[in-house]
């Protein structure tokens, strides 16, 4: 399932799948399908927490150029 | 005779007196300003009165480009310049090189008035601000690299989520240039799109040391940002005006790295939490539909399905039973009836009579039952029982 939402959209999504299923007065069926629909969201959420990757940069402006490189704050 | 001079020199000899003067070469005076003008050339005009005398002032460009406020029409400032000649105008005036409000802070004032001005432009509206990413993938930060504020917001950032970006943009905090290296900062991280949110960080300071996030420059480029901005300037009690038009003030750097990223920790357990639920409810679930279903096969018709099957073909059975009896009965009485009315039918057939002797005399296909239906020269039939003969009546009934 490819997702394009927030993260904060996709735990909403989740939450509320949740609830409904705890409701429990849907069919089967469809219950299923909002189940599976669940455990995506739930890899998606997890997959997104996950995305990036730990970095301490430094922002450097050469005359309005962008560039980074790794931030040693011991140098300063 | 004395020797005559001219205006001019009479001018310039009085402005030589007042310059040799120490008080008036060298003057602080406390008043009221009035009547002020800033000329297109940036020189300010103005007069300073008491109760009782006023003073015209002349503070030139050079000068008056140094004030952090601006002056105005009522403001009680003391002022220290010299007093000389306009010799073109023929009066006296003062010449402020320096001018601070009286009674309150230079810097103060210049913050209340920058303040009063950006509010009135709408800067700080509420409905400007821009909501922090709840989880932004990068996280600028405007500050200085040396000392304690850019390492307690790495500390607090990488402890509440331990694989976070954070890119710096080192600027001066303090001095002449900070406001503008700040602003700059700003515009570039905005014009690269570099991050999601941008903290803008000082330790605390005096009022003065704080003094660039209360600059124009800074507070309009925080304006301009795409990109949300995060102060954090000072301790939690200095309020500056970056912090009215960021989006969202956090009143310490270590808040400030708090406020920009949830605990990812409390993330993780949230959605783990939720994928608990989640199975734990369609296992309710199945195992409800589960019992349902075994509540059905126990059910009577579900156990002996064909006994409602037997039930009806018994009952057909014995339909068909009744149904074959009904017509047996109707067919037997209706029999009997019938021999009956053929009994009587013999009785009465006229034939019988007929084979007896007796005759039928008709008329025009009518029974004749009486003489007095019969006239002389009718035609009348006889009927016996083998046949019938025409006969002509002679005469008549008498």
């Amino acid at each position: 399932m490819e997702l394009n939402l927030s993260y904060e959209e996709a735990v909403k999504q989740l939450e509320e799948i949740v609830q409904l299923l705890e409701k429990g007065d849907i069919p089967l069926e469809k219950s299923l399908e909002l189940f599976q629909k669940g455990v995506a969201l739930s890899a998606y959420c997890t997959k997104k927490l996950d995305e990036t990757e730990k970095k301490i940069l430094k922002m450097i402006d050469e005359n309005s150029e962008y560039r980074e490189e790794p931030l040693s704050l011991e140098d300063e | 005779m004395q020797d005559i001079i001219s205006v001019s020199q009479l001018t310039r000899y009085i402005k030589k007196l007042f310059s040799y003067d120490s008080i008036l070469s060298n003057v602080s005076v406390i008043g009221e300003i009035s009547n002020f003008k800033l000329h297109s050339s940036g020189h300010m005009y103005f007069t300073l009165k008491d109760e009782y005398s006023v003073i015209r002032c002349v503070m030139f460009r050079s000068q008056n480009q140094m004030l952090k406020f601006k002056p105005k029409d009522g403001l009680k400032v003391i002022v220290r310049g010299y007093v000389s000649i306009y010799e073109q105008g023929g009066s006296y005036q003062l010449y402020p090189e320096y001018m601070e409000p009286a009674g309150m802070g230079n810097l103060y004032l210049a913050f209340e008035q920058l303040k009063q001005q950006l509010e009135k432009e709408g800067l700080f509206r509420p409905g400007l601000k821009k909501k922090i990413p709840y989880l932004p993938r990068s996280i600028a930060v405007v500050t200085s690299p040396t000392g304690a504020v850019i390492r307690d917001i790495i500390n607090v950032l990488f402890r509440r989520f331990p694989n976070a970006v954070l890119k710096l943009y080192p600027v001066q905090v303090q001095g002449e240039d900070a406001a503008r290296q700040i602003a700059r900062a700003l515009d570039f991280i905005n014009c690269h799109n570099a991050a999601d949110v941008i903290i803008i960080a000082r330790g605390g300071g005096s009022l003065e040391e704080l003094w660039p996030f209360n600059e124009e420059i800074v507070a309009r480029s925080i304006y301009k940002s795409r990109i949300p901005v995060i102060s954090a300037v000072g301790h939690e009690t200095d309020f500056s005006i970056a912090d009215f038009v960021a989006d969202l003030r956090a009143p310490t750097p270590s808040a400030a790295a708090e406020l920009v990223i949830p605990e990812k920790e409390v993330l993780v357990k949230t959605i783990m939490d939720l994928r608990l639920r989640l199975k734990k409810a369609l296992a309710n679930m199945v195992q409800c539909e589960r019992l349902r279903l075994e509540q059905l096969m126990k059910s009577p018709s579900m156990r002996h399905p064909l006994d409602k099957v037997n039930q009806k073909k018994l009952d057909l059975e014995n339909y068909k039973r009744s149904i074959a009896e009904a017509v047996r009965r109707k067919v037997e009485k209706e029999k009997s009836t019938l021999s009956v009315l053929c009994g009587k039918l013999d009785v009465l057939s006229p034939l019988t009579v007929l084979a007896r002797g007796y005759s039928i005399t008709m008329k025009e296909g009518n029974i004749i039952k009486s003489v007095k239906q019969v006239h002389n020269g009718d035609e009348l039939d006889i009927v016996f029982t083998d046949g019938k003969i025409r006969c002509l009546a002679e005469g008549e009934a008498e």
